[in-house]
């Protein structure tokens, strides 16, 4: 009898307990451990504070107060599944979960299961295309907009012209680090230049001889697409071999404080994307202190306050708010379901007044989806470490992607996957 | 006083020899099987399968092929994560390229190019043992890795090597993609177990398991009373490697439905599968299950223990979680080496004399 009641109670244990509330629940799978916590972290602090924000100061959003139910997947995919069907059941709206391999998990899951999906600068980028994918979204920016962004800012250096120069793609081995590929080498093709493909296998803790054979084929410019431990170590190395630090180019991704601290002043100079502003000086820091911070609700250590990929983390909520916002307008009441929020990810707009009044003016670039666009503009900046004063500074306005080489390849895999899934076109 | 041989008298060769000669283990394997196969389907949902029963039985299969080629041959192997790419990769090309063929074939084919693959990197076992076969073997895994990654027709050129299981039924019933019902998913994978567990169990107790178990005791004893090395080694590499085959193309395409390879088939995989059988017990295939449980559930009851039981902040939960884990598999490796198959055949030896220990 024991041994059955213990049995009982294992077996209840595995189930686990579904929150039974009313509330609006977004879940959060993040990773605090593992190889990629470094940027897991400040993420799922920036995340969880800024409902929390919300919660604390507005009462939720529209009246109903949102949990954000937390399930570290260590950015692995088989613990990203358990994850995603551990916290479906309990009326998910949105999942964000910051890999683009889980992502591509849960594209599938989600249509099916009509829950939304955003992946703001990661996932799929021909997710871009609503036409197709009715459930994904992934504005303001993809990863071939930041390939882009990238290969602009190269030409505005160069005087328009990157004819006979060399780019070496230094690449977190995964669909990750794969994905720009597609892109560059379109590019490479329109604008003359040659580019070599450096893969580094995962965590990517070791790159010597990825780095070495930098140091050998010299090549002009380094665009680098990495992610936590591998991005500090690229950084280290780039400078071990005396790599002319604004030469190389991350993506967003690559361009935390965490991946240049640790080679100090070596790293001065390093260049990342950024997809919207960084530091301090928003006014919504002053909320967050007020109803977060110093009223000991942070999420994580609070240490993370303010860091890129903090503010990143922020963005999203702040996004995934909006979206659930305009999804109350529409349905004219304020506890929507998971379609409920989709249509609203669709209508939204978010505009600069908009971003301004929510304490985030020139944070990030204005846009708006639509039933065919759930890309957004795509526009990113690039920002440039300075060692001596330990922060990112912007160096350019938002730059435009080049959407005619972009546009095509969208349709093309988009189209791909229509295929290969039996889809028909939406929005027609 | 239920489990004993006493009174169950046999009266015919077939009956003497089969698996479970015990009355009152017979009567639990079919009470097992009828609740397997009679009542789970019926109460199992999404979380259900996909988070416990599902990689259960995929790791399961996973583990009796190891085990046959490491515990009933005593051939070390580090290559399972990349043979189970193997399985995994066949099975999308074969789905890809042939659609209207049934799914289960697809899965059985995987399985059979993974046996020529595993052959053909049993052949080093020839001539090598112990430590030096197992890094023979872990080449395989860099190798195959490495190749599924480099080459992209394998992954149909996608843009991001990534490969997707396209929807597929059988008997009419979606069993991948997003589609699929927590019971079809289930019942696939435990059909394909349940026959290829009653395979393994009746080699490994026929004269071809016999030979294995020569081989792995002692190899020139073996030789000498009349076992060929080269069928008994490549025949268990070949079993296994099928075995496992089956296994990464359910991993595939029932439980994940996407993969990468270096994520999912890498040498974590190799290792993970490594420990089911070692914790389970070598030479056994109730230890393959056993292991396969351990190792899968144990994470999964932990994780919601400490966290929604005990409202323990997930990266703590997660940390010592690792390290309870690991914790038990020294703590099982000391006090039982031979595994959790050990610990049965113990309890079992006991119940014989109870309730009269003599």
């Amino acid at each position: 009898m024991k041994k059955t009641l213990a049995t009982l109670a294992a077996a209840a244990m595995i189930a686990g307990t579904v929150p039974a509330s009313a509330d609006l629940v977004v879940p959060n799978l993040s990773y605090r451990t593992g190889p990629f916590a470094a940027g897991g972290i400040p993420y799922a602090d920036g995340f969880t504070d800024y409902f929390t924000l919300l919660n604390e100061r507005d009462g939720g959003i529209g009246g109903e107060l949102v949990t954000v139910p937390e399930c570290e997947t260590a950015y692995n995919t088989e613990k990203g599944v358990e994850c995603y069907e551990a916290t479906k059941g309990s009326g998910a709206l949105v999942y964000n979960p910051l890999s683009t391999g889980i992502t591509y998990q849960l594209i599938p899951k989600v249509s099916a299961d009509g829950i939304s999906l955003y992946t703001p600068g990661y996932g799929r980028t021909s997710a871009a295309n609503g036409k197709v994918f009715e459930w994904v979204f992934n504005y303001p920016a993809n990863y071939w907009d930041g390939a882009s962004v990238a290969v602009k800012h190269l030409l505005d250096q160069n005087g328009g012209s990157l004819e006979g120069k060399t780019i070496a793609l230094v690449y977190h081995n995964s669909a990750y680090g794969k994905e720009p590929i597609r892109t560059l080498t379109e590019l490479s093709k329109k604008h003359g230049f040659a580019l070599t493909e450096i893969p580094v296998d995962s965590p990517g803790q070791e790159q010597k001889s990825q780095w070495l054979q930098i140091r050998r084929e010299k090549p002009d410019y380094v665009l680098f697409w990495g992610w936590g431990v591998m991005n500090q170590v690229a950084v280290q190395e780039a400078a071990n071999i005396r790599f002319p630090m604004e030469n190389m180019i991350g993506v967003w991704w690559s361009g935390s404080e965490n991946d240049v601290t640790p080679a100090g002043a070596a790293a001065n100079g390093y260049k990342s994307l950024a997809m919207h502003g960084t530091g301090m000086d928003y006014p919504v820091y002053a909320d967050l202190k007020q109803y977060v911070q110093d009223a000991g609700k942070a999420a994580g250590a609070g240490d993370q306050v303010g860091s890129v990929l903090y503010s990143r983390g922020m963005y999203a909520a702040m996004v995934i708010s909006e979206a659930i916002r305009k999804a109350q307008e529409l349905a004219g009441t304020p506890a929507v379901n998971a379609a409920q929020v989709r249509d609203g990810f669709e209508a939204l707009e978010i505009t600069e007044e908009r971003m301004a009044e929510l304490g985030l003016p020139n944070f990030g670039q204005p846009f708006a989806a639509s039933c065919e666009d759930h890309g957004g503009p795509g526009a990113a900046m690039i920002q440039q470490w300075d060692a001596a004063a330990g922060k990112w500074n912007l160096i350019t306005d938002f730059i435009a992607p080049d959407d005619e080489v972009l546009n095509a390849l969208v349709l093309e895999d988009s189209a791909a996957y229509a295929a290969e899934t039996g889809l028909t076109e939406r929005c027609n | 006083m239920f489990y004993r041989e006493a009174g169950d008298f046999k009266t015919t060769y077939p009956e003497d020899a089969q698996t479970f000669p015990i009355q009152f283990d017979r009567v639990r394997y079919y009470a097992v099987l009828a609740i397997a196969f009679g009542v789970i389907p019926f109460f199992i949902n999404d979380y259900w399968a996909n988070a416990v029963f599902v990689p259960f039985l995929i790791y399961a299969i996973a583990a009796i092929g190891l085990n046959i080629l490491t515990g009933y041959c005593g051939q070390v192997s580090l290559g399972t994560g990349g043979f189970m790419a193997v399985g995994a990769y066949s099975c999308y090309k074969l789905m890809t390229s042939f659609p209207e063929v049934s799914i289960l074939i697809h899965v059985l084919l995987a399985g059979g190019i993974t046996a020529c693959v595993g052959v053909l990197f049993g052949l080093p076992s020839l001539r090598i043992k112990g430590f030096y076969l197992a890094v023979a073997t872990l080449a395989a895994q860099f190798f195959l890795v490495w190749l599924f990654n480099k080459v992209p027709w394998f992954y149909n050129y996608s843009a991001s090597g990534q490969i997707n299981s396209p929807e597929r039924t059988f008997l009419g019933h979606f069993v991948t993609g997003p589609n699929t019902s927590a019971a079809a998913k289930y019942l696939f994978c435990l059909v394909i177990l349940f026959a290829l567990a009653w395979v393994a169990r009746n080699l490994t107790r026929g004269a071809v398991g016999r030979k294995w178990m020569a081989i792995r005791d002692m190899d020139i004893a073996a030789e000498i009373i009349g076992v060929n090395p080269l069928t008994a080694k490549l025949s268990a590499f070949a079993v296994s490697s099928f075995f496992i085959g089956v296994a990464g193309a359910l991993f595939f395409a029932v439980y994940l439905g996407a993969a990468e390879v270096g994520e999912v088939f890498g040498i974590n995989k190799s290792f993970l599968v490594l420990f089911m059988v070692i914790i389970g017990g070598l030479g056994s295939i109730f230890g393959s299950f056993a292991g396969a449980a351990f190792l899968v559930l144990l994470p999964v009851f932990l994780k919601n223990v400490l966290v929604e039981g005990m409202g323990w902040p997930t990266d703590l939960a997660a940390h010592i979680e690792l390290m309870i884990v690991g914790g038990l598999i020294v703590v099982f490796l000391i006090l039982e080496p031979h595994g959790l198959a050990q610990l049965w055949r113990v309890a079992k030896e006991k119940l014989r004399l109870w309730p009269f220990p003599h």
